[in-house]
């Protein structure tokens, strides 16, 4: 199998179905395992949907030393036996989207090492499988005990199950179940009117609104064949990065809790504050609901938010720098993050981690970088790795990248600027072009979305696929905690905060 | 040491010492106000993604509107989002805003349970739980405790298990696969407990109302409390609710 002559796309584009060329599955696995060994490709997106009584497959893979995305397609036919060789043990990071494919539409992967349900969809293809009888995996020993969490935790946060397996204080293994999210996003998006699915795009992930709708959009707008203008997309960029800002403050704050340091739990809240009142003052949510419309926006960026902007950037990155030096110094806090929950390089690797999760494990992955939208080639953005891999790790990353952020968002003030008249307003009556793919990637501050979407020959929408960067991501929280203590649980899940609903759906 | 006391100098007193009077500026959309103008209400109605928006006479559901505010876009001359935050209930209908109403949203005191007041009006636990909401509500309700909204001074907080709660505050629309852990959890709060809906997924399932991967039998068996409209509700809009209902004025 040549690789040369696979299809390539670029971020945030669409192309005919009909130029999407269709594999035999030996094919198919032979060009995805080329592909993949490739240190600059992973894998974006997996996914199958019916066709007729057929499944389709589509895998979209993205280079990021050529900026293109390689998509490869495969048909399982109705007659055929359900059961397809599986690529994990060769590409393991494929694991949890064969796993998907498994557990909505019956297929068998042959040696799968952990063929699991995922989120226990409603229209799952065994309805026997049930969140109550999820098997877990088990050692039958004297000397060790299991740990169950969840899927309510102590604290005010999402549900997921955690079953710990421990000779005595000592985790041996996590397995993290999930599913109890699950309020069927992608079916609806196929049911719901343009204005509507802008919404539901919004409700994804509650704590990534505009890294989702964002995504939504350009993958809703490349269908139409529409673009919006300049300026609304550096508001969209602009916004990115304040949510990105405004999380990684939070989360700091968190693991501050988590390391008994008070004083930087109740600073870093408040900083956060600063930042998410801003985004309220601009669209009139904390969270960036209702600022990203397709075609447009009711909330053009102004020169008087611009100049509110950079006072309160300027007051946040003192109080902000002034703390996270502090807290980084502190040995009681060095303590508690040095050398817990580490991710080798190697590891990070094989897992096929994205976003924050790969890089603090030196594995340079960034949309902003291999896959820019507009405003980032505009205004390039230079992103960075940490080295341990562990809590301290993702602690320096996040604090650096708020540095960034800020560095980033005031070279755009600075060298664009903001003409509030220049804003369209949002555009619902698309026509979406017949018979077309569309994908779309955006670096929200956990890593990579990709939204894909089909359209059938009337234009309409047939298929509607949301990966969060979480589903790469989970699998590297279970593994970092093998061989700590689990106490050492809470802080390193609040390191990584992966996301359960958007993992859900 | 030197540091840590510079530090709190900086950030000087960040709590908002008045929370029922604070203030929040446009474009923050709280409870809307229909005037009486007149247009065409087929239209009007069609514009509102979640359907919130009823006709003869023109109503406004709060506990079905996401506070998108494209109504208000499309027919400014009909509707208006105020920035008045104080727009929790005990009763649903309550939340229902007609044409020409400009009266403030209050817990209605006459149907509070006698209990309530009398129990919990100077020290209130809850439980979360979040049934399928989308992290922003649970986030708001985190945020109620931090130091600018300092939820604790009024002895409200959140606790780790039910069995230690005095009510239970469910996000969410209730998906499928936590009916039964949200079942259990307010099963084991001990009586009497307060049951209170935050965000409109959970107070109708906004978005997600007709998915089928959600199940929300169990509120037809429970009396609901408190109804916390918003998508996500703001720290200011959960306070006040859960004052105005423990609370003796």
């Amino acid at each position: 199998m040549q690789t040369d002559n696979i299809l390539r796309i670029k971020n945030n584009s669409s192309v005919d179905l009909s130029e999407i060329i269709i594999l035999s599955y030996e094919a198919f696995s032979e060009a995805a395992i080329q592909l993949l060994k490739e240190e600059q490709n992973h894998c974006v997106s997996y996914f199958a949907y019916r066709k007729e009584n057929d499944l389709q497959f589509l895998m979209a893979v993205a280079d990021d030393n050529h900026h293109d995305i390689a998509i490869i397609s495969h048909l399982l036919k109705d007659g055929e036996t359900q059961a397809l060789e599986s690529l994990t043990p060769a590409i393991f990071a494929l694991h949890i989207f064969e796993r998907e494919i498994h557990e909505n539409f019956g297929v068998d992967f042959i040696n799968h090492p952990w063929l699991k349900p995922v989120r226990f969809s409603h229209d799952r293809f065994n309805q026997n499988s049930t969140i109550n009888n999820y098997p877990f995996y088990s050692i039958k020993s004297h000397e060790l005990h299991e740990v169950g969490v969840g899927p309510i935790h102590a604290g005010v946060i999402e549900p997921g199950h955690f079953r710990f397996t421990c000779n005595g204080e000592n985790v041996l293994h996590l397995e993290i179940q999930l599913g109890w999210q699950h309020r069927g996003v992608e079916p609806l998006f196929l049911k719901k009117n343009n204005l509507q699915r802008n919404l539901l795009a919004e409700n994804i992930a509650g704590d990534t609104v505009i890294g989702h709708t964002w995504t939504f959009a350009q993958t809703m707008e490349t269908l139409a064949g529409i673009t919006v203008t300049e300026q609304t997309q550096m508001e969209r960029a602009l916004a990115l990065e304040l949510e990105r800002m405004a999380i990684h403050t939070g989360d700091i704050g968190a693991l501050c809790v988590d390391a008994a340091y008070h004083l930087g739990a109740q600073v870093f809240g408040i900083l956060r504050t600063a930042i998410i009142n801003f985004t309220q003052s601009w669209c009139g949510n904390r969270f960036g609901k209702s600022l990203i419309r397709l075609g447009g926006t009711y909330f053009p960026f102004t020169e008087e938010l611009k100049q509110d902007l950079l006072q309160i950037l300027a007051r946040y990155e003192k109080q902000f720098l002034e703390m996270s030096h502090l807290t980084y110094r502190l040995p009681s806090v060095q303590n508690r993050f040095d050398f817990v929950g580490n991710i080798t390089t190697q590891q990070a690797r094989l897992l096929g981690t994205v976003g924050l999760s790969a890089r603090m494990s030196q594995v340079v992955r960034d949309i902003r970088v291999s896959h820019p939208a507009y405003a980032y080639q505009r205004f390039p953005y230079e992103t960075m790795v940490a080295e341990k891999g562990d809590v301290f790790a993702r602690f320096l990353l996040k604090r650096k990248e708020i540095k960034r952020s800020i560095a980033w968002i005031r070279n755009l003030m600075e060298h664009f600027s903001f003409d509030a008249s220049q804003t369209k307003k949002p555009v619902y009556n698309l026509r979406l072009k017949p018979n077309h793919f569309a994908l779309s990637l955006t670096e929200g501050w956990r890593g990579e979305i990709c939204h894909c979407a089909l359209t059938d020959q009337n234009g309409a929408l047939k298929h509607y696929k949301i990966k969060d960067p979480s589903m790469h991501n989970w699998k590297s929280l279970e593994l970092s905690l093998r061989n700590l203590e689990i106490s050492d649980f809470p802080i390193n899940n609040k390191s990584y905060n992966l996301s359960y609903c958007g993992h859900d759906l | 040491m030197i540091e840590e006391i510079k530090i709190l100098i900086h950030n000087g007193r960040q709590y908002i010492p008045d929370l029922r009077n604070a203030k929040l500026k446009s474009p923050f959309r709280g409870r809307p106000e229909i005037s009486t103008a007149k247009l065409d209400e087929q239209a009007l109605a069609a514009v509102c993604p979640l359907g919130a928006i009823y006709l003869n006479p023109v109503r406004l559901d709060m506990g079905k509107c996401a506070f998108c505010g494209e109504c208000a876009f499309a027919f400014p001359e009909k509707i208006k989002f105020t920035t008045d935050f104080r727009i929790s209930s005990n009763k649903r209908e309550d939340l229902i805003v007609k044409e020409g109403d400009s009266h403030e949203i209050r817990v209605d005191e006459s149907s509070i349970r006698p209990e309530i007041k009398k129990i919990f009006s100077k020290s209130l636990k809850l439980r979360q739980v979040s049934a399928g909401g989308d992290n922003s509500c649970e986030t708001e309700l985190g945020a109620c405790g931090n130091a600018n909204f300092d939820m604790g001074r009024f002895g409200i907080e959140f606790t780790a298990s039910p069995r230690h709660a005095d009510g239970i505050v469910v996000t969410g629309p209730i998906s499928e696969n936590m009916a039964e852990p949200l079942q259990i959890a307010w099963e084991a709060i001990p009586e009497p407990k307060i049951f209170v809906l935050c965000g409109v997924d959970a107070i109708s399932g906004g978005i997600f109302a007709d998915s089928p991967a959600i199940n929300r039998s169990f509120l037809e068996k429970v009396h609901v409390d408190l109804f916390i409209p918003g998508n996500p509700s703001h720290p200011l809009t959960i306070i006040n609710g859960l004052l105005d209902l423990t609370r003796s004025k």
